[in-house]
């Protein structure tokens, strides 16, 4: 692994892209299951019944974690961009993982 | 990158910094009282806020997932060019029609 790869930062910035990736992946799929409403509230409830299942919740979980990963490592970039360089930016790559994890988990606590 | 579409991504993903983290504890206070599609539509049809909310919301991710998108693809693939252009272009408008479609889906 090149050493540059073992930077917080550049991780920081790799989960920043592949969480935007798999977010955008995922937004067609969510705008079609809430589009289901169009049919009728029946056609939304079934979906969402059979959203109950244990996998689906837990891949929810990690859709909660992604899009507030991104959320938070977005709010660094444009701090990084539009505000001095501070060291302890560095930290708020590290706060924005911890936060997205305690979410994602929070998330699946009120769901389950 | 073009200086318009950097400004462009930039300026959506400002916009939607409260509207994700709105969003994130709608999605937390929802899924806690039990997701149902009468709860979910009992919340947002008829609500012009939200109505306002989500058109906003689907409006700023298209852009900003289109230029997003097609950032990486010219880092990570060999499009470039007018294949690239179109590309993004398509896709942040399908994501603006299926977003559009699933706003009226549960505000009207």
């Amino acid at each position: 692994m090149r050493a540059h790869r073992k930077a917080t930062l550049w991780l920081a910035a790799l989960v920043h892209r592949i969480s935007g990736l798999l977010l955008a992946v995922f937004l067609p799929v969510h705008f079609l299951a809430l589009g289901l409403a169009i049919e009728g509230e029946a056609k939304l409830e079934s979906f969402l019944r059979w959203s109950e299942n244990p996998w689906v919740k837990l891949a929810e979980m990690g859709l909660v974690f992604l899009l507030t990963v991104h959320l938070l490592g977005g709010a660094r970039l444009l701090v990084l961009e539009n505000f001095p360089w501070r060291d302890w930016q560095k930290t708020l790559a590290a706060i924005a993982a911890g936060v997205a994890t305690l979410i994602a988990f929070g998330f699946l606590f009120r769901a389950v | 990158m073009d200086v318009r579409l950097y400004l462009a991504q930039r300026i959506s993903a400002a916009l939607m910094l409260p509207l994700v983290a709105v969003h994130i504890l709608v999605v937390l206070y929802a899924v806690g009282e039990g997701l149902t599609a009468a709860e979910i539509l009992a919340r947002t049809r008829g609500s012009l806020y939200w109505a306002l909310f989500y058109g906003l919301f689907v409006a700023a991710a298209a852009i900003h997932a289109a230029i997003g998108v097609r950032s990486v693809a010219r880092e990570w693939t060999p499009l470039r060019g007018r294949t690239l252009d179109y590309g993004a272009i398509g896709f942040g408008v399908i994501l603006a029609l299926l977003g559009a479609r699933a706003v009226a889906a549960v505000v009207l």
